[in-house]
């Protein structure tokens, strides 16, 4: 019997479409140079055509016919060598139906298989956004930013080749680093791609995750029903409009607070969320009119308190705020929770102050895009300095 | 995947290779054709095929009139009139938006019309649910379409060559639908051997209209009012043709062979593992994959199934197909597709089965149905070991539940 091997890219929708299927088809191109066969293929539904969206690509490779058609006698793979996340805020976990709900980044990770994620955090913030698993696995870092190389005009930046190096040394049964060159010769005509991709072999390295290690959150679980269990004509129960906040402390009644879908929460569609300044809001209303997924609580008092199981970290309502800095989006990897910010300040608005300007310092630089004109030029000394890291 | 065996690799033609999608493959398979006329609406996972079709203008490396309809009626109505005046044409669909295109699909064929259209199969709504089922291309099974469903990319390809070649030879002149599974065959890329230009050149003649080209230099009306006069005539000219597709269609085969060096042995089904098998199970499209895997485990235990996998559905080659079955001591037929209320509650392709073996001299084996796989459920190994159990309880004189729901939540 031959051997089967699965690779895993998690991405963005839209954004990593592009990067996710170039790495994946190099994959398949890179294991053809060693005479093995295989299929690249995205995860088919909507998400890869969402902005932002957790989604998947896939490739398969096999030694010879008959196991690849194994592998390829499955939706998707049940379990991969190596999994790619190429935006590290994924790491908190992917949700790309509304009732998988929250699944880890690792869960198709086979014991001892890698999860390699390009980010320029460290290793313990990784381990700590990524869930608990029982059997250990590796993780390596390849340092960089959110690539959306491939996108419309975003220059290529050569993370495609740079984990396709970085797979090369991990899983050297695969293939090897010259297969991986011969495949980007192949793709790209590329000399320096070629060179990107060498050097990134021989950086990449990994640490051992421990099963105890990790966010320790049990992951969302659920049950389909049985087709007799299911009502009849494709109608489901609906979300009630809401009904009045209760104010925690005092308990009086006021506000609005809109019903949401409990089996839909949208924690790993964000790569940013928003903050809010309590004390400097104007109660103008536009955050709540603008936000496109109704997130906003009207507490008793009048405050507009963002809920972070609903926030899919768009940033409108930061940019149609009217205050300076009272709305302010914040890189997802600040946070460990999903607490309410207006119950937070409420207990201690002083704290909540200096948690506030501490966490405002962390402006993402670029999330669904670049966010002035001329940013990317800025980022190229940055970028070209993460380049000659050593 | 182990359908297209390369017999031959002639030197001078060198072929190349390349990894893409199903949906790709035919788009290659139209600029090697050298369509003159493609329209295009948007809906998954059709959509994919206008994608590539619409980069290879764009790249220059195809030329041809690209016209983006408001709708799939219009999208099908277009294409029909181009061929009309002569132009070869490519179109296609998915799910609803080819039941949107109904009128337009009833009234291809009667014109004689040999347009090419590839179906991504998908489920129709409702639910809105992009996942295979074949029920959509399967609508149209009455009404002079030929129909052929394909398992893997280098096949799409070749198809659509030889749907060409088919459809437009003057005996026939009927529209074809190439059936690609959504995502399994759409959305996934394999490694495939590109013909050369100059091989598709001998294998495809240009289209020639004759006389019923469409031209101010050959003034015809084409449509004309017929009531009860005319009409039953002109149906049975249809019946004619579509009679004549089952030799022209192995005539293409044939010549496919000999230029391009790669055979698919019968046209019509493909066997698998038949020769000394007990049962067999008979099924269309990608589930085939998992079918074999699940055979050869099967054969490990002693078990011999075979896999009968259908390509065309219209011509369906009934004599042939019975002939076949009658080696076998009971038959399972996977439905990726359903018919509410039709005999013994079974789907599409198990009636027409049952339909081929009933009139024949030799034994009627038990036919039992399965219908699985629908919405673009994956087809799962342990799925198809218990279809070839209740099989071989059939073929034991065992009676099973002629219609069986398998991979449902029960
Ligand atoms: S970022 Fe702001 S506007 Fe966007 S979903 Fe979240 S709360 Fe609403
Ligand atoms: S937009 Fe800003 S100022 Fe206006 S209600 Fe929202 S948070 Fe307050």
């Amino acid at each position: 019997m031959g051997r089967l091997f699965a690779i895993e890219i998690i991405y963005r929708g839209i954004f990593q479409k592009t990067l996710a299927t170039r790495i994946s088809r190099a994959i398949v191109i890179a294991a053809h140079h060693e005479g093995k066969m295989g299929i690249s293929f995205g995860r088919y539904g909507d998400s890869p055509e969402r902005n932002g969206i957790p989604a998947k690509n896939f490739a398969i490779v096999a030694t010879d016919e008959q196991t690849l058609e194994e592998g390829m006698a499955k939706y998707e793979p049940k379990e991969v060598d190596v999994t790619l996340c190429v935006d590290d805020t994924l790491c908190k976990g992917v949700e790309s139906w509304a009732w998988y709900g929250l699944q880890p980044v690792n869960k198709l990770l086979k014991p001892g298989g890698t999860l390699i994620v390009t980010s320029r955090e460290g290793p313990e913030a990784i381990i700590a956004m990524a869930h608990r698993k029982e059997t250990p696995y590796q993780l390596s870092i390849l340092k960089g930013t959110v690539s959306f190389s491939g996108l419309w005009v975003y220059k290529d930046d050569h993370t495609d080749v740079r984990l396709l190096g970085a797979i090369a040394k991990v899983l050297p049964d695969l293939f090897s680093l010259q297969s991986v060159q011969k495949a980007i010769i192949d793709e790209w005509k590329d000399e320096l791609k070629a060179t990107s991709a060498a050097k990134s072999y021989e950086r990449t390295s990994s640490i051992t995750v421990q099963p105890n290690q990790g966010n320790p959150e049990v992951p969302y679980k659920f049950d389909l029903p049985k087709w007799h269990e299911m009502g009849e004509g494709i109608a489901i129960p609906s979300i009630p409009a809401g009904h009045k906040m209760d104010d925690p402390t005092s308990h009086a009644q006021g506000g609005f607070q809109p019903d949401r879908n409990p089996t839909f929460k949208k924690f790993s569609t964000r790569t940013m969320r928003p903050v809010v300044n309590f004390d400097t809001c104007i109660k103008c209303t536009l955050c709540w009119l603008q936000c496109p997924d109704s997130c906003f609580d009207v507490t008793p008092e009048g405050l507009y308190d963002a809920n972070m199981q609903a926030c899919c970290g768009c940033g409108v309502c930061e940019a149609v705020c009217p205050v300076k800095e009272c709305v302010t989006m914040v890189n997802e990897t600040e946070f460990k929770d999903n607490s309410s910010q207006w119950e937070d300040w409420r207990k201690d608005k002083d704290g909540y102050k200096v948690w506030l300007q501490e966490k405002i310092k962390s402006h993402p630089e670029r999330s669904h895009g670049f966010r002035y004109r001329g940013q990317y030029e800025e980022q190229i000394p940055e970028m070209l300095e993460i380049a000659s890291e050593k | 995947m182990a359908v297209a065996t390369v017999i031959e690799e002639q030197k001078h033609n060198i072929e190349e290779t390349a990894l893409i999608t199903g949906s790709e493959a035919i788009a290659v398979a139209c600029k090697l054709a050298d369509v003159d006329v493609i329209t295009a609406y948007p809906i998954r996972p059709y959509d994919t095929v206008m994608q590539y079709v619409c980069k290879l203008v764009a790249n220059g490396e195809m030329d041809c009139e690209y016209i983006v309809a408001e709708g799939e009626h219009s999208q099908f109505e277009i294409v029909k009139h181009a061929s009309a005046c002569g132009a070869r044409v490519f179109c296609g669909s998915s799910g609803v938006g080819w039941m949107y295109a109904m009128e337009a699909l009833t009234v291809t064929p009667a014109l004689r019309i040999p347009m090419i259209a590839m179906v991504g199969n998908r489920a129709l709504d409702d639910p809105g649910a992009f996942g295979v089922e074949h029920n959509d291309a399967l609508a149209v099974r009455d009404l002079g379409w030929q129909l052929v469903w394909v398992d893997n990319v280098q096949e799409a390809l070749d198809t659509a060559l030889i749907a060409y070649r088919v459809a437009e030879d003057r005996r026939i002149f009927l529209p074809c639908a190439i059936s690609c599974d959504g995502a399994f065959l759409t959305h996934s890329q394999a490694m495939v051997k590109i013909p050369s230009q100059e091989k598709v050149n001998e294998f495809l003649p240009p289209y020639d209209r004759g006389d019923l080209l469409l031209h101010p230099d050959n003034p015809i009306t084409v449509a004309p009012q017929g009531n009860e006069d005319w009409v039953m005539e002109i149906r049975r000219q249809n019946y004619a043709a579509m009679e004549r597709a089952y030799g022209v269609i192995k005539e293409a085969y044939a010549d496919f062979e000999r230029i391009f060096g790669r055979s698919y042995g019968n046209p019509f089904f493909e066997e698998y593992m038949t020769d000394d098998a007990d049962i067999v199970l008979l099924g269309m499209g990608t589930l085939s994959i998992s079918v074999k895997v699940a055979i050869r485990q099967m054969r490990k235990e002693g078990k011999r199934v075979g896999f009968v996998r259908m390509r065309w559905f219209r011509p369906f080659a009934a004599e042939e197909l019975a002939k076949s079955l009658q080696r076998f001591a009971a038959i399972g037929v996977i439905d990726r597709d359903y018919s509410f209320g039709s005999p013994y509650l079974g789907g599409v392709l198990a009636g027409e089965v049952r339909h081929a073996l009933y009139p024949g001299p030799g034994k009627k084996p038990p036919v039992v149905d399965f219908i699985c796989g629908l919405g673009g459920r994956e087809v799962t190994v342990p799925d198809v070991q218990k279809m070839a159990e209740s099989v071989y309880k059939a073929a034991d004189g065992k009676a099973q539940p002629l219609t069986q729901w398998i991979g449902l939540r029960e």
